[in-house]
C-alpha cells in the first residue's frame, strides 16, 4: 500500500491539497513546504493558508482579502 | 469578574436575585420586571438596562461572575426572563435587519450571497478613521469597546460545534482551532487582544470595562451569544460567522495601520496583523465549506444563514455609527472614561 493509495483510510493520508476559491485565493491545507524564490522557508503560522492570486496582497505569498477590493476575477 | 453596575430597574432586580442563594423565590419576579422593561423601552438595541441583564444573564453561560453562585446558569426563573429578552432581541432584529431572500440552498450561491452582502464600501468606517484620524484615545476607546467580546473571541461561534455534522462541523473546527492559537495558548486572538490592550496601557482583566460601554456594544455581544445558544438558531450563528470573517481582513489592516502611525510597536498591532492574515482564510472557509455547507446539508437554514450575516452587520453598523459619531462630536463613546497608564506603547 502506498501512501497515494484511495484505499488506504482518510485519516492515515498526509497528502495535501490546494483549493481554487473562485474569484479568491488558494487555500492550502496539509503538508506543504512553501519556500520563496531562493528556496527559504516562508514563515507559515497556520495549519491552513491562503495564497494570494491576484497579485495586489500586501501580505505575499499570503491573501490579504484585496481581491475583494479591486474586483478580482479568477481565469 | 464581578457583577456590573446595574443601570435600571430591570438590571437592579436582577443583581439582588443573583446574589441571593440560588432557588430562591425572588428568580420568579424577574418576569414581570423584565416584561415592565420590554414595555417602556424606546429602542432595544440602545436600552441600557436591557442589553446589561442580558449580558448579565449569558455571562452565566460564558465565565460566569465572582460574585454569583455558578448554579443560577439553570435557574428556570432567570431562564423565563432571559427568554422573554431573547424573545424581544430575537424579534426586534427580524424586523430591522434587511435579509437578501431567494438565494438557492446551494454552496456556491449562498457564499455569493455572503459575499456580496460583506463587499467592502466605500465611506466612513471606523477602521478608516482610525487609519487616518484618531488619537490616542479613541484607540484606547476602541479597545475598551472591542474588549468585551474580544477577550472571548470565538467563543459564541463554537457553541455551534456540536450542532453541526460533516462539512460545515469540519469547517467549523478548522476555523475555531485558529482562532484558539492551533494548540499554542499565546497565540490564541484573545490572547493577542490581550497583548495588544497591555501595549496601549489598558488592564486586560475578562470583563474589566464592561460598565463603559454602551448599550449598543453589549447588543452586538448580546446577539452573538443567542445565536450561539440555540440550537434552532445554528445557522444564524453560522451566518454571523461568515460575515465577520468576510468584515475583517482589510479593516485589520487600516486598524494596524492606524495604530502604527501612533506609534505602536508590532506586538501591539499582532493582534491586527493576525488577523489580516488568518481571516482571509476563514473567510473562504467560513463562506463556502462552512455557510455553504450547511445550506446544502439543511436547506431550510438558508433563511437563517443570511439573517445572522445581516444581523453581524446591522449591529456592527450600529457601533461603528455610535463611535464615530461621538468622535466627530468630540466626544467620548464610552458612558464613562476610561485611563489608560501612559506608559503604553502607542
Amino acid at each position: 500500500m502506498t501512501a497515494d493509495d484511495p484505499t488506504r483510510p482518510p485519516t492515515r493520508r498526509r497528502t495535501a491539497s490546494v483549493t481554487a476559491c473562485p474569484d479568491g485565493p488558494l487555500l492550502v491545507r496539509g503538508d506543504v513546504e512553501l519556500v520563496d524564490d531562493r528556496g527559504n522557508p516562508v514563515d507559515r503560522h497556520r495549519a491552513t493558508v491562503a495564497l494570494c492570486r491576484c497579485g495586489s496582497s500586501a501580505i505575499k505569498p499570503y491573501c490579504d482579502g484585496t481581491h475583494k477590493a479591486i474586483g478580482f476575477e479568477a481565469p | 469578574m464581578r457583577l456590573p453596575v446595574d443601570r435600571g430597574p430591570l438590571s437592579t432586580e436582577v443583581r439582588k436575585v443573583l446574589q441571593a442563594e440560588p432557588g430562591s423565590a425572588r428568580a420568579a419576579d424577574l418576569v414581570p420586571v423584565a416584561a415592565e422593561a420590554l414595555r417602556t423601552t424606546d429602542d432595544l438595541l440602545a436600552d441600557d438596562d436591557v442589553q446589561l441583564t442580558l449580558f448579565v444573564l449569558y455571562e452565566l453561560h460564558h465565565r460566569g461572575f465572582d460574585d454569583v453562585d455558578d448554579r443560577w446558569e439553570w435557574d428556570t426563573g432567570v431562564l423565563a426572563a432571559r427568554g422573554l429578552l431573547e424573545r424581544a432581541l430575537e424579534s426586534t432584529l427580524r424586523e430591522r435587519v434587511p435579509v437578501p431572500d431567494a438565494v438557492p440552498a446551494r454552496r456556491r450561491a449562498v457564499a455569493d450571497a455572503l459575499f456580496a452582502m460583506t463587499a467592502p464600501r466605500p465611506g466612513p468606517s471606523v477602521a478608516r478613521y482610525v487609519w487616518r484620524h484618531a488619537e490616542r484615545e479613541q484607540l484606547v476607546e476602541l479597545l475598551v469597546q472591542r474588549s468585551i467580546y474580544q477577550l472571548k473571541e470565538a467563543d459564541p461561534h463554537t457553541w455551534a460545534i456540536p450542532r453541526l455534522t460533516g462539512a460545515a462541523k469540519a469547517a467549523l473546527v478548522e476555523i475555531q482551532a485558529d482562532e484558539y492559537g492551533g494548540g499554542r495558548a499565546d497565540r490564541m486572538h484573545s490572547a493577542l487582544f490581550a497583548r495588544t490592550m497591555r501595549g496601549l496601557g489598558l488592564d486586560d482583566t475578562y470583563g474589566r470595562y464592561v460598565d463603559a460601554v454602551p448599550a449598543v456594544t453589549l447588543a452586538s455581544l448580546n446577539t452573538m451569544s443567542m445565536f450561539g445558544l440555540q440550537r434552532r438558531l445554528r445557522g444564524a450563528i453560522t451566518g454571523h460567522l461568515a460575515a465577520f470573517e468576510m468584515t475583517s481582513s482589510l479593516p485589520n489592516r487600516m486598524y494596524g495601520d492606524g495604530f502604527r502611525r501612533l506609534g505602536a510597536d508590532l506586538d501591539t498591532t499582532w493582534y491586527f496583523d493576525e488577523h489580516v492574515e488568518a481571516d482571509a482564510v476563514h473567510e473562504q472557509i467560513a463562506g463556502r465549506d462552512l455557510a455553504g455547507g450547511l445550506a446544502e446539508q439543511e436547506p431550510q437554514l438558508v433563511a437563517d444563514i443570511l439573517f445572522g450575516a445581516a444581523a453581524c452587520l446591522y449591529l456592527d453598523d450600529l457601533v461603528g455609527t455610535h463611535m464615530l459619531g461621538a468622535w466627530e462630536r468630540g466626544e467620548s463613546s464610552l458612558r464613562a472614561p476610561v485611563t489608560a497608564a501612559a506608559e503604553g506603547a502607542a
